[in-house]
């Protein structure tokens, strides 16, 4: 089956992990992902600054590990991502910013990447929430 | 054909970008004429209120969005009735004009799109 997941919540939060396990088991069950997509709160999972205490979980970054090994369509919302000062290099030039912190593996786009992967897909499965 | 997407906002206009985003999605699948649903639920029936004033609170409010939403060809628009009635507004005009659904009319609705997003 093809899966579109999209991501609403903070990396801090139990939905980001519930859908990075179940991103991992698709594809563990020979499933696809057509696309990851990060919306709302969701685009701080895709930060390269997050710094997790060393005994707890650092999602964000079992994020960029997971899907730079997958190879999969790590999408972020760009409006949403501006807006939580989730950067890459060319948005921080732009807007005058010292710094990119866009994960290794993630791409900023519009919301119609989000469209498109729900057509593509067979599921669109959410996390949003706590 | 393509699928058909029902976007759940739930989100008062007032409490962060919520709201917003959602519209945001409504808007983005008008923009590539795809089918759209969007319902308002909970706290986000709050943003069909008339006489908002976001300038007070320093905020711009939702009101061009959602009249961007005929615009962009989202016309199936719908509020469920517990969640107005909950909120003293069972009688009021609401902004867009929405489609009122009772509980049934709730499960119908979800059961006929092919996609749900709840925001």
């Amino acid at each position: 089956m093809k899966f579109a997941i999209a991501l609403f919540s903070a990396p801090h939060s139990p939905a980001s992990r519930r859908a990075l396990r179940f991103a991992e088991a698709a594809l563990a069950g020979g499933h696809e992902i057509v696309r990851l997509f990060f919306y709302q709160d969701g685009v701080h999972s895709a930060s390269a600054n997050i710094v997790a205490p060393q005994d707890e979980l650092d999602t964000a970054a079992e994020w960029s590990h997971f899907i730079a090994s997958a190879q999969l369509d790590g999408v972020v919302c760009i409006a949403a991502a501006l807006r939580r000062g989730v950067l890459d290099a060319r948005e921080a030039e732009r807007h005058g910013r010292p710094a990119a912190n866009l994960a290794q593996g993630w791409e900023l786009s519009g919301l119609g990447q989000l469209h498109e992967a729900a057509q593509q897909a067979d599921r669109l499965i959410c996390f949003g929430g706590h | 054909m393509a699928r058909s997407m029902l976007i759940v906002s739930r989100q008062s206009p007032w409490s962060g970008p919520g709201a917003r985003e959602a519209l945001d999605i409504a808007l983005a699948g008008g923009a590539y004429d795809l089918p759209i649903g969007l319902l308002f639920l909970d706290d986000g029936v709050l943003q069909l209120a008339p006489g908002q004033h976001g300038a007070t609170l320093q905020q711009k409010d939702l009101t061009a969005n959602l009249k961007a939403l005929s615009l962009f060809g989202v016309d199936k628009l719908y509020a469920c009735a517990r969640s107005l009635a909950d909120r003293g507004l069972a009688n009021t005009a609401l902004a867009p004009a929405v489609e009122i659904l009772d509980a049934q009319g709730l499960a119908e609705l979800i059961n006929r799109y092919d996609q749900v997003i709840t925001l």
